[in-house]
């Protein structure tokens, strides 16, 4: 599996991408020990011009290259945190829609379809805007709108799985509704879902950036959307400061869509050669 | 037409229950919020403590939070959607106010990425596995991964501070005195940027599910039967293959509609456009509650409205749906 995946190009690619991206979250404390916020040198400050600030400062004087690390841990815990939620909440719903059926099924269905029928992105902003913008209000907001999909793709597989043989077996040999649910269904389940995860993770990120863009994310992190935002301020005399984190994001994003491809590509493989 | 009607009819009954759910969860949102309609109001025409009260009690806001739920329910039915704090006036009153200038971005958006998608799509499709489709699938992917705003912010240092061409915000000169197709033209040139960094996501969209069914098709017996009738490959791409691949690309266009309204939030507040979507980051810039509810509920109404009329094209495109229903 492993050197299915590392022959297609796209795996490749993003693999190296979201390597480097992980590296930069990691070592943005160790690299960046002051706070990313802090106001370090003159205000607007273009780039390559001081050693110590190679990228220079924003309109308050604060450093866009530790901005850049610090941001990349905002991206990523906050993509990865929100699309994990969503999958689990959906796979969770998912499944017990799917398994249950009658009027369980019907009422969690129309509580999807609800959720579908808002826009996910007003829903994250009246949510932030009643619970107050923090790194974990965040998280759920972006989940609220998210969870859905997998729930409805979990919910089609586990209709399927629920009359196989196997499942038949585990209600003969006496296995309680809920062990069988969980332990026998969800686990067979869950492959078109994690075939979806890059997208969710990819969505999530895209959303967490727009939330801060307008200004909900937390306040007291460093954020790409935020610094996009803040460099609108200044587009005409320095739209570097827009452009560079706009550049992470779109490779953060890029780098999952591109693993994700891969990872699908090559399990396709797998099967077909099975 | 009877099968269209029997199927509006059965869509129509499906939304009420997820309405309903909507409706309840805003009232959950409202009930979170600080403040209540009585002081939203309160905020706008004053009033003292005795008439705060007198009110609380005539809008039924003094009650358990299920007497309160009914009342806004039934406050609801009177399409009253409460009073918008920032502005002083009926939520529903800004709401349509605002909503046409978000139709017509939507619709603009839509129009493009869905023409554009589809056609490079085509092109793409026609010969799976050449340089071309190569191209635009790896350039689709890419402009995939672009967040729609700072598309925009790179479209506007292009266009408008480089080269001057385009207008930077707005939806037309502010007293320009234009009217007729003049004025049109106008609001035109201020919505090219805004209508390409909302839409352009949804071109990659189009472009890859078009090129994808076009490959799903491909392999299909009347396409092979369509070669062996010594058909033009111009004619089997366009009548046969692309045509039964674009069937899919009509289902999304509803699907998308509720994502492409939460991406305008950002796009006309970018661009300050007078739409629903600024209106709603504006309602959390002055803690409205009871705006931001208002436009989540009318969003929601839209987003069914758009699904129902995609659901009657589809039908009308498809002679399968619903063919089966009257014995069902």
């Amino acid at each position: 599996m492993s050197r299915l995946f590392l022959r297609s190009p796209e795996a490749v690619a993003g693999t190296i991408i979201l390597a480097l991206l992980v590296a930069m979250a990691l070592a943005a404390p160790w690299l960046f020990p002051r706070d990313p916020l802090a106001i370090v040198g003159p205000a607007m400050l273009p780039p390559f011009q001081d050693w110590t600030l190679p990228l220079g400062t924003d309109r308050l004087g604060r450093d866009v290259l530790s901005g850049l690390f610090h941001g990349a841990r905002t991206s990523l815990a906050v993509g990865l945190a929100a699309a994990a939620t969503s999958i689990i909440v959906g796979v969770l719903v998912g499944t017990i829609a799917g398994f249950a059926g009658g009027w369980v099924d019907e009422v969690l269905m129309r509580i999807t379809d609800a959720f579908q029928t808002v826009p996910g992105f007003l829903l994250a902003l009246a949510f932030v805007s009643v619970a107050g913008p923090s790194l974990g209000v965040v998280v759920v907001a972006i989940a609220l709108g998210a969870w859905t999909q997998p729930a409805r793709i979990t919910r089609a597989e586990v209709l399927s799985i629920r009359e196989r043989d196997y499942v038949a077996g585990a209600r003969v040999i006496g296995m309680h509704p809920a062990e069988i649910a969980f332990r026998e269904v969800l686990p067979n389940a869950l492959p078109p879902v994690l075939a979806l995860s890059s997208v969710i993770v990819a969505a999530a990120v895209l959303t967490e950036a727009a939330l801060s863009f307008l200004g909900l994310g937390d306040p007291n992190r460093v954020t790409w959307g935020g610094m996009i935002a803040e460099g609108r301020a200044v587009l005409r005399s320095a739209p570097f400061l827009s452009i560079v984190p706009g550049i992470a994001l779109v490779l953060t994003v890029l780098g999952v869509y591109l693993l994700g491809e891969g990872a699908v590509e090559a399990s396709a493989v797998k099967r077909g050669n099975a | 037409m009877n099968r269209a009607l029997r199927l509006i009819r059965r869509r129509l009954l499906g939304a009420v229950p997820v309405l309903l759910i909507v409706v309840v969860g805003s009232f959950l949102l409202l009930e979170a919020a600080p403040g209540d309609a009585v002081d939203a109001y309160a905020v706008s025409f004053g009033g003292d403590a005795g008439m705060i009260a007198a009110l609380r009690e005539a809008w039924g806001l003094d009650g358990t939070p299920f007497a309160r739920l009914t009342a806004y329910l039934w406050s609801l039915l009177h399409l009253d959607l409460g009073q918008s704090v920032a502005f002083s006036r009926p939520v529903l009153d800004v709401v349509l106010e605002r909503l046409p200038n978000t139709l017509l971005l939507m619709g603009a958006a839509t129009a493009l990425s869905f023409a554009l998608g589809s056609a490079l799509g085509i092109v793409a499709g026609s010969r799976p596995g050449s340089f071309r489709d190569r191209f635009l699938s790896i350039g689709s992917l890419a402009l995939y991964a672009v967040p729609g705003f700072w598309l925009g912010l790179v479209l506007v240092v292009i266009f408008t501070v480089q080269l001057r061409w385009l207008p930077l915000s707005g939806m037309e000169t502010i007293a320009s005195g234009k009217s007729g197709f003049g004025r049109a033209l106008d609001i035109a040139r201020h919505l090219v940027l805004p209508v390409a960094s909302l839409g352009f996501l949804y071109l990659a969209l189009y472009l890859r599910m078009m090129r994808a069914g076009m490959a799903e098709v491909w392999r299909m017996d009347f396409v092979l039967a369509g070669r062996a009738r010594g058909l033009s490959r111009r004619r089997i791409v366009l009548r046969h293959v692309a045509r039964n691949a674009l069937l899919p690309l009509v289902t999304m266009l509803g699907l998308q509609s509720a994502g492409m309204l939460g991406g305008s939030v950002v796009i006309e507040s970018l661009f300050a456009i007078p739409g629903l979507g600024r209106l709603a980051q504006e309602a959390v810039g002055a803690r409205d509650t009871p705006l931001l509810i208002g436009i989540i509920l009318v969003s929601a109404v839209l987003v069914i409205a758009v699904n129902l009329l995609v659901d009657i094209a589809y039908a009308a495109l498809d002679p399968r749906v619903g063919a089966g229903e009257a014995q069902a």
